[in-house]
């Protein structure tokens, strides 16, 4: 089949979506107000609650929640066929993504912007905060852990992107000077900024940079010693102010996700190429099956907890009018499926023939140690049909890829030193409150202990347990996804309208987890993988509990509701 | 001619709004951050602690007191409690 029939259809899905689904979720469900004061217009201060125009809040919402992950889950879960992961893209971002996020706006925007840990908290139940902070230590831990193996991956196989990644570091501090002293438009900088790092590229294949010296002189892998390096540069980094590094790399990343996207739908369109994946991939019995694992492995690109961070953080205080939420929300999460889109195709009509496909994805090892490659060679190929050379096409997504990843992890680490004080601070360890080099160190080493684990099926990821890993941040991912739906059901009960549009998906994504957690308990003590196995049993116990605050929480917003109806007749 | 300087100055500004403006918002927080504490240490005597630079920072007042209010309100206080302080 060709690939251009899967954009058709994905994309008329979304469409049809959007132009019905999100439309019975306005009027029925979160029953917008055109006329409601917005917390930008009720608290506007010019910094955080600003009136935004639609389009460009859509534009900032967007490249805050896409980046690295609605790539990886994707290039994994085609392992099991594409028919899978991309009906659990579709049905996941109309059905799951669309209802959480344009939920955890309205939901935020009707509560002064509140983020969705405070709602929680307010909303569930005061033990929900705590158990917010924990789902987020485990997420945080995860993200940082999986994108450290992610960015070592990438520099190992691709050592001509080396020199472009770490380029765009001085690139986005200089524009990031342009932008803190002028006060001008900045698209000129910004345009030269893009030409020298695309110029960057043919650099990079021309002086690749190995480091099988320093791993020999230090006695690692090459792998292990990338891991650390990238771990130590997170270390510095994490420290510098936000607005010298992080935010104007994340500009460049916001850039980086429109080229790509482009390119990657003209390059399918212009080459015409055959999806050679199977449907359905039978995968041998004793390997990981798509049921239950595909609905954790595609997390972004369906449906992903922490979107709930950044609508309920940034977007809900910025929206002008009540009844632009639809339009940010739910096109918001449309964009995400459109990456994870895009990452299907590279990693199923990209990669050649059908024995190239199945010679890529032999083992579930081989498809997660291997995914980003195979996501960077497809884009290669299709970068080859617009006439650009496949090898700086395959440069091009490396670079796309690790910017993405290195500042989800300078976030993640920075987040982490900031959840890890909460932590320390009602644990009663009061001497670790304030101190950043501390906490910093903790935020780094705890992911770098997990990110260095072995791995006993990870036959394309040389050794480390990278797969497995993925699958753990799935979980925390979707646990996070669970908190803030439950948060959204007991909020549209409470308004009496019908809950059920947010309670499905919540349903589907605690039992889909649950029933994950505890095969990979299975597997992680049948290894003996004790590390995984902690943090499998953690995560396990706040589902748990999570399942028990959500059902009590909706339990007692339906006895106020009964208590209600009876007092009016 | 006139058309492509408007559409010029059109895409300048999209972009400038799509991708520099929550950065340039991220700085004006953190320049709102070290504005908070100077406030905090500033109004430290309407907070109930005794401060060292009250005696010398009297005269600030009437053009921090706006200030003022915006920060008891990010601090979470609707309305700030102490009577002849503000609101």
């Amino acid at each position: 089949m060709p690939a251009f029939y899967l954009i058709v259809i994905t994309l008329g899905a979304f469409y049809l979506g959007y132009r019905f689904y999100s439309k019975y979720l306005a009027e029925r469900v979160y029953a917008l107000d055109p006329n409601f004061k917005t917390p930008s217009h009720e608290f506007s201060d010019g910094v955080d609650f600003v009136p935004t125009n639609k389009h460009i809040l859509l534009g900032h919402h967007f490249t805050a929640v896409a980046g690295a992950a609605p790539i990886v889950g994707p290039a994994i879960a085609v392992y099991w066929g594409w028919l899978p992961a991309i009906a659990w893209v579709i049905l996941g971002t109309i059905f799951g993504a669309g209802v959480h996020d344009f939920g955890a706006i309205v939901t935020s925007a009707r509560n002064r912007g509140q983020n969705i840990g405070t709602l929680s908290g307010k909303v569930i139940s005061a033990r929900a905060s705590t158990l917010f902070l924990l789902i987020i230590f485990f997420l945080l831990t995860l993200v940082n852990a999986v994108f450290g193996v992610v960015m070592a991956i990438l520099f190992q196989a691709h050592p001509g992107s080396v020199i472009p990644a770490v380029i765009v570091i001085p690139i986005a501090m200089c524009i990031g000077q342009w932008v803190y002293r002028m006060k001008g438009a900045v698209l000129i900088p910004s345009i030269i900024g893009l030409v020298l790092l695309y110029a960057a590229i043919p650099v990079g294949q021309a002086y690749p940079i190995h480091i099988d010296g320093l791993a020999n002189l230090l006695g690692l892998s090459v792998r292990t010693t990338w891991i650390i390096l990238i771990f130590a540069y997170t270390w510095f980094a994490s420290r510098l102010p936000v607005w010298l590094l992080l935010q104007p790399r994340d500009y460049i990343n916001g850039q980086q996700l429109l080229v790509a996207l482009v390119v990657i739908f003209a390059g399918v369109i212009v080459g015409w190429d055959q999806i050679v994946a199977p449907a359905v991939n039978h995968v041998a019995a004793d390997t990981k099956q798509w049921f239950p694992y595909l609905f954790i492995t595609i997390a972004c690109g369906a449906i992903s907890g922490f979107h709930s961070l950044v609508a309920s953080g940034t977007t809900s205080k910025q929206i002008d009018k009540e009844t632009d939420a639809r339009y940010i929300g739910y096109c918001g999460s449309l964009g995400e499926g459109s990456l994870a889109l895009a990452a299907i195709l590279a990693c199923t009509a990209g990669l050649g023939s059908a024995a190239d496909w199945s010679s890529a994805y032999s083992s579930f090892g081989a498809a997660s140690g291997g995914a980003l490659g195979h996501f960077v060679d497809g884009v290669g190929h299709f970068l080859s049909n617009l006439g650009i050379d496949a090898q700086l096409g395959a440069s091009f997504a490396v670079v796309v890829v690790v910017t993405f990843a290195g500042t989800t992890m300078d976030t993640g680490v920075r987040l982490q030193r900031y959840i890890l004080e909460e932590i320390a601070e009602l644990a009663g360890f009061r001497s670790l409150v304030g101190k950043t080099t501390v906490l910093t160190t903790l935020a780094v080493v705890i992911p770098l202990a997990l990110a260095l684990v072995p791995g006993g099926d990870s036959a394309g990821g040389k050794g480390f347990a990278f797969g497995q890993l993925w699958t753990l941040f799935g979980t925390t991912n979707q646990l996070t996804a669970g908190l803030a739906l439950s948060v959204i059901s007991v909020w549209v009960m409470s308004r009496n309208r019908n809950p059920l549009a947010a309670i499905v998906p919540l349903t589907f994504l605690l039992f889909m987890t649950s029933w994950a957690l505890v095969l990979n308990l299975i597997s992680f003590l049948q290894e003996g993988s004790w590390m995984l196995l902690i943090m499998d049993a953690a995560i396990a116990v706040l589902t748990a509990w999570l399942i028990v605050e959500a059902v009590t929480a909706l339990n007692r917003q339906r006895g106020e509701r009964r208590a209600e109806v009876a007092d009016e007749s | 001619m006139a058309d492509d300087k408007s559409l010029w100055r059109r895409i300048n500004s999209y972009h400038d709004e799509l991708f520099v403006a929550p950065w340039r918002a991220s700085i004006a927080r953190e320049a709102r951050k070290e504005e908070d504490v100077l406030v905090a240490l500033l109004f430290l005597e309407a907070l109930g602690i005794p401060g060292s630079a009250d005696y010398f920072a009297l005269e600030l007042y009437p053009d921090l007191i706006e200030a003022f209010h915006h920060w008891h309100q990010r601090m979470g206080m609707e309305t700030f409690p102490e009577a002849g302080v503000c609101c």
